[in-house]
């Protein structure tokens, strides 16, 4: 069974102009130990669905419509039915969040030993010394050393070290879902290397799921075992990495891949994507994409497309015209591809 | 200044534009001084692209201050047309002033959130005297608002800057750059902080500028793959703690770099497909930690790290900027003996 399995989510901020549809009908799942990367642009809903799979969406937020099952070890439970008590033992216990901005969120006038025993105690362990031993191992697991950094505060640490005790911290409690938000955005190249490294190497050791969303597709060709495409709220794309980097099938996923510039091979035929993402309130009729879309037909104003299976097994996109798209892109790597 | 430190493009035209001569800069700070930029010597044509690429605390966005005249040199001198820009006084120097001009990384914060885009755009001409009234005002700046991309410009005239995207934000930075007529644009990662989708307009923009007007344009960034797309017919240099350690055209640098730190870089980033970014090859480095401006390493200061390092040499010496072909520099005593012995 999935680890996690989410059911037509939506997710709307209220606003003075009406509802903004963040996210709209959105239906995915993340299997124990797979790593699913999710990708668009700023305003796609990537960040509002993550945080909102934790249930930690702002006040203005609500959920309306769905669920977000999740595979405990004592059996499923939708977080969504979770009281105040079990939702505290889920986040951190069950899935931990790594957060964007948390690189400089944590407490200035705390050492990071108070940190992780802060986290441990909220969740009843209230032994130091076994606190301290698996905080010493997590943060020598991420190459850091503990006598050092566990005295040390924030501000002593570099970027890439603290994003390093961030995800030690994120450890402590031993979930099997890890979820990012833009892991390595802040980082030096060198410095996101080590954490894309580190992070594969840990999922290696320690079997979790990692969930993370990211607009730097290549942070998602490095680390995803499958990639959904967000778009406007919904899920217009879904596919092993090979798939959605090779055989994509959706306009808005070509779109993007061609908008990368890359350092090996050809440099190959760029170009951005025309226009700008919609207004999430009043959103377009039929596809949300269509206005942007090279791809687009009549229909494609008036149909709002559902997730159909394409060529590819495991492979679906919501695109009426997806036949049109392989034509144009064809099977072959994105390199000679896009030309 | 020697030949081989121009472009092919500078060695046409005669001299460089604007040019960095041994330029240094240091700052006081609570814990000591530190050298930003060391002894950087750098020479653009007119009509120039180039990049300039390096992590943080590299020296890049100094170099650029440096380059724009915001910031005096500690040591060295700036020159434009051949002139010491810091000799300067008066009118030669807000000439000078109009003639070099800084875009921002981060565009929410260089456009004044109370100003429409005409308030933003009119200021500057109205100051240089560009402009004669409203009306001729008016005409300028939709010429300026239609060359940068926004169109129509009347539906931009009377936006605020939270009614636009980052993107449109970004160009009307560029306007506003563009609208004292420079001859140089700094461009400090303006394409950094905005969506991936349209990166490539905003560079090809500025290729455009370069083409249409002559406009030289340096581009900061940390990102060589966006260092590649546009410098594909200039050069790229690479920075490393103050100092500039390969000097070379976009290509060869990406595809077969000689300073060990710019190979370290093109192994390491992450690239958008599967295959290629799992199976680089990687350069090994002796260690993750970047050393403190505090405490620059002696002799190459990126020795400590270096896989090349050769004990006696890498940490006595400091390598000078020298050449390795006609239109290649690398500061690396290994890298520049390896490849001048090939020759």
């Amino acid at each position: 069974m999935s680890l996690l399995s989410v059911r037509d989510l939506s997710i709307a901020y209220r606003s003075g102009r009406g509802p903004v549809q963040a996210v709209r009908g959105v239906s995915f799942d993340v299997e124990p130990g797979e790593t699913v990367a999710i990708i668009g642009e700023s305003g796609s809903g990537k960040t509002t669905l993550a945080v909102g799979l934790i249930r930690l969406s702002g006040r203005n937020a609500e959920v309306t419509r769905g669920t977000i099952v999740f595979a405990r070890s004592d059996g499923p439970r939708d977080v969504l039915e979770m009281d105040a008590e079990e939702l505290r033992r889920f986040r951190w216990g069950d899935a931990a969040m790594v957060f964007q901005s948390a690189l400089n969120s944590f407490n200035p006038v705390i050492d990071v030993w108070s940190q992780f025993l802060d986290t441990a105690r909220a969740h009843g362990l209230n032994d130091p010394k076994a606190v301290l031993k698996r905080s010493s191992e997590l943060l020598e697991l991420v190459h850091l050393d503990p006598e050092r950094v566990l005295r040390a505060y924030p501000h002593e640490l570099s970027g890439g070290m603290k994003q390093r005790v961030l995800i030690a911290l994120s450890l402590l409690l031993g979930p099997r879902l890890l979820i990012l938000d833009e892991p390595t955005t802040a980082l030096d190249i060198l410095t996101q290397r080590a954490i894309i490294d580190l992070l594969r190497d840990l999922r290696q050791k320690l079997g979790f799921a990692m969930l993370f969303i990211s607009h730097d597709l290549s942070l998602a060709a490095e680390l995803a075992d499958r990639v959904l495409t967000m778009y406007a709220g919904r899920v217009v794309e879904e596919a092993r990495v090979e798939d959605l980097f090779y055989r994509p099938r959706h306009p808005y996923s070509v779109g993007l891949l061609k908008a990368v510039p890359r350092v090996s091979g050809e440099l190959g035929r760029l170009a951005s994507i025309a226009g700008t993402p919609p207004d999430l309130v009043q959103l377009p009729s039929g596809c949300a994409y269509h206005p942007r879309c090279p791809f687009a037909i009549d229909r494609c104003q008036q149909e709002d497309p559902a997730l159909v299976a394409v060529d590819t097994p495991g492979h679906t996109a919501a695109c009426i015209r997806w036949q049109a798209v392989a034509e144009a892109v064809g099977t072959r790597r994105p390199a000679e591809a896009l030309q | 200044m020697t030949v081989r430190e121009l472009s092919p493009e500078l060695r046409s035209t005669g001299g460089p534009l604007i040019e960095l001569d041994a330029v240094s800069r240091t700052f006081a700070t609570p814990a000591g001084r530190i050298t930003a930029v060391d002894r950087v010597s750098l020479a653009f044509a007119a009509g120039e692209a180039m990049c300039l690429v390096g992590e943080s605390g590299c020296g890049k966005t100094t170099t650029g201050r440096l380059l724009a005249g915001l910031l005096r040199p500690t040591g060295g001198r700036l020159r434009f047309e051949g002139q010491d820009v810091w000799e300067k006084r008066g009118k030669d120097l807000a000439a000078f002033r109009r003639a070099v001009q800084l875009v921002h990384q981060d565009p929410y914060a260089s456009l004044n959130p109370v100003r429409t885009v005409y308030d933003t755009l009119s200021a500057p001409l109205f100051r240089h005297r560009k402009a004669r009234g409203r009306e001729d005002a008016t005409t300028q700046i939709v010429e300026l608002l239609r060359r940068v991309g926004l169109t129509p410009p009347a539906d931009f005239l009377p936006k605020y800057p939270h009614q636009l995207s980052g993107g449109q934000r970004q160009r009307v930075s560029i306007a506003r750059a563009l609208s004292v007529d420079p001859r140089v644009i700094v461009a400090d990662e303006a394409v950094s902080m905005v969506d991936v989708s349209i990166r490539i307009t905003l560079l090809d923009l500025l290729l455009a500028l370069r083409d249409e007007l002559g406009v030289t344009i340096v581009l900061i960034t940390h990102d060589l793959a966006v260092a590649r797309y546009f410098a594909r017919r200039g050069r790229i240099g690479v920075m490393y703690l103050g100092r500039v350690v390969e000097l070379a055209p976009a290509e060869p640098l990406v595809s077969d770099p000689a300073h060990p730190y710019a190979a370290a870089l093109v192994g390491a980033i992450p690239e958008a497909d599967p295959t290629v970014t799992r199976s680089k090859e990687r350069v090994p480095l002796r260690s993750a930690e970047v050393p403190s401006l505090l405490e620059v390493p002696a002799g190459c200061s990126f020795h400590p790290r270096c896989p090349r390092f050769e004990p006696g040499l890498c940490d006595v010496r400091v390598p000078a900027l020298l050449p390795i072909s006609d239109d290649r520099e690398v500061a690396c005593h290994v890298a520049v003996r390896e490849r001048t012995k090939r020759v």
